[in-house]
């Protein structure tokens, strides 16, 4: 009894999670006919049009590559900033360095519109408006606060003694970092990354007021504004939404492990 | 070169010219914005200071107090909704059984997920004329289906219905850390004693999973306040502004109307109710923080 009981509660779980978006991945394989139809089919009859035509007419290729170029720059340029950091706040003694973490902390909580206007004007004023570089810009500024978090938090669990070993020997901080604590934290660091390319992937608000030029814009945006006036293409948006969520489904997948730790770090050690 | 040598400040340089640039900047130049009229894209007609009038503007803005009303009760519906249905999944988790890890893997699926993806599945599954949720409804009767992002009593509900499918999984991560912190031993103990599984829950794992619990429902408060890309793409903050969030209509002004000064009035009281907030957490989470001892 306890077990049926537990087996239902594991596929009540895992249909919640899944069913809705396998829906629209399957819509993503269907005829016109057969997404309008009522009763709905359930079954697709593997029709690829519509990953032609959004990746030919929609030229989803060029968002895919904007939205690498963009969540890939993020990720690199966060993780050093943040490395860097994160290493002078887990090992300096530094008076007010926990209140900089705090400060991180109260600067991720804050709602995008409070500083979207002049962030826009700043950029505009740089001439940085629909560029990756601007938009980049701002994205590094969102998850340096996270990204800063989870590695101070790695970067002090470390042992010290190697790096000390490391620092008697003549090595500077700098080194220190560099050749000692940076590849014993490497599991670390890549968690991090991978949350921050996530996030820098997934990202909306900022993309949609900085990248107003199709040419420049990412995913995101080209999924949110899919042009449609009369009928929404729904087998083409389906169709990108797959193709967008594909690198994350096999991120998740291939290392559910870390990312479950790297959350739970910053969220609860935190 | 002596590890003394190096100056902290090299470390921290390139994260304070961002911190300052792109966060502390834009939040003072929030507050300066609110006090002056003018136009975001046409800069050159120049910035009138017009002292608190946006204030007064905001108000008696009866759009902005709905804006306020409908994200309060975004709030209050979905970040409860959440944390319970995350602690349900953590729960499971929280089993060892064969396939936890695809299990675990699984619900990690709406988590990942685009929230601009999200948005536009659960627009189509709320479509009026071939949507599922409209057949599982009514089945065939197709003179009775809904349009639910259409009408004003119900746009709200799906947008909620949305949020909750895509963020449960987060409270359930961090639930489920809190859960994997309790001892083994207690149960076992209980078990000696006689108690049920009922007994167990209710005596050890809700008192002891409870800061998780806190920690998940204030993080989803948070984020709730900031709602933004599943109005955007599921309603535009419609039907007569049913859905108009405090970001979106900040956006709205801000962006779509270009009025950056009372945008940024609206976006002061945003950032205003997120500080407050915020502070909550940190005198909640961050007390703990401050009396750390710092380790070497």
């Amino acid at each position: 009894m306890k077990k049926i009981i537990f087996v239902a509660g594991v596929s009540v779980i895992g249909g919640f999670s899944l069913l809705p978006f396998l829906w629209f991945v399957t819509t993503s394989w269907k005829t016109a006919t057969e997404i309008s139809a009522i009763p709905p089919v359930l079954w697709p009859s593997f029709h690829w049009e519509h990953y032609h035509a959004a990746l030919v007419q929609h030229g989803l290729l060029h968002y895919i590559a904007n939205s690498a170029i963009v969540a890939g720059a993020t990720t690199v340029v966060s993780i050093v900033i943040a490395s860097l950091a994160a290493y002078a706040l887990a090992r300096f003694k530094l008076g007010w360095g926990r209140y900089y973490l705090l400060l991180l902390l109260a600067l991720s909580m804050f709602p995008q519109i409070a500083i979207a206007g002049p962030v826009w004007r700043l950029l505009s004023a740089l001439g940085w408006l629909n560029t990756y570089h601007g938009v980049v810009a701002a994205y590094i500024s969102l998850s340096l606060p996270f990204a800063t978090w989870v590695l101070t938090i790695f970067f002090k669990e470390l042992p010290y003694d190697i790096e000390e070993a490391a620092l008697i020997d003549g090595c500077s901080r700098w080194q220190a970092l560099r050749f000692v604590v940076f590849p014993v934290a490497a599991p670390g660091v890549f968690t991090a990354a991978i949350l921050v390319f996530i996030h820098a992937w997934n990202e909306f608000f900022f993309a949609l007021i900085i990248l107003t030029y199709p040419a420049v814009q990412t995913l995101p945006v080209g999924i949110a504004l899919f042009p449609g006036e009369y009928t929404m293409p729904w087998g083409e948006i389906a169709a990108a939404s797959t193709i967008a969520t594909l690198p994350l489904v096999a991120l998740t997948l291939f290392f559910q492990r870390r990312i479950v730790q790297g959350l739970s770090a910053g969220a609860v050690k935190g | 070169m002596k590890s003394s040598s190096d100056p902290v400040w090299r470390f921290l340089a390139p994260s304070f010219l961002f911190v300052v640039l792109f966060s502390l900047y834009p939040i003072i130049e929030s507050f300066r914005l609110s006090f002056y009229r003018m136009i975001l894209t046409l800069p050159w007609l120049g910035q009138k200071f017009v002292g608190w009038e946006n204030y007064q503007d905001l108000f008696s803005d009866p759009v902005a107090l709905q804006s306020l009303l409908t994200s309060m009760a975004f709030v209050a519906v979905t970040t409860p909704m959440e944390v319970l249905l995350g602690l349900g999944m953590a729960l499971v988790l929280n089993e060892s059984f064969r396939g936890r890890g695809w299990l675990r893997a699984i619900v990690l699926v709406p988590w990942a997920i685009p929230t601009v993806v999200a948005s536009q599945m659960w627009r189509f599954i709320f479509n009026d004329r071939y949507g599922l949720f409209n057949f599982v409804l009514f089945g065939d009767a197709t003179d009775r289906y809904w349009a639910p992002l259409a009408e004003p009593g119900l746009a709200l509900l799906s947008i909620m219905v949305a949020d909750i499918w895509k963020t449960s999984s987060f409270a359930a991560l961090i639930i489920l850390a809190g859960l994997q912190g309790i001892p083994r031993e207690l149960y076992e103990a209980a078990s000696i004693d006689g108690a049920g599984a009922w007994q167990k829950f209710r005596h050890i794992t809700l008192p002891l999973v409870k800061p998780a619990l806190l920690l998940a429902l204030l993080f989803r408060t948070i984020d709730a306040l900031k709602v933004f890309d599943l109005v955007f793409v599921m309603t535009q903050g419609g039907p007569a502004d049913a859905t108009n969030v405090l970001q979106f209509y900040g956006y709205k002004k801000s962006f779509a109307e270009g009025m950056i000064g009372y945008g940024s009035t609206i976006a002061v009281a945003v950032f205003l109710l997120s500080l407050i907030l915020s502070l909550i957490y940190i005198r909640l989470l961050g007390a703990r923080l401050l009396a750390q001892e710092r380790p070497t």
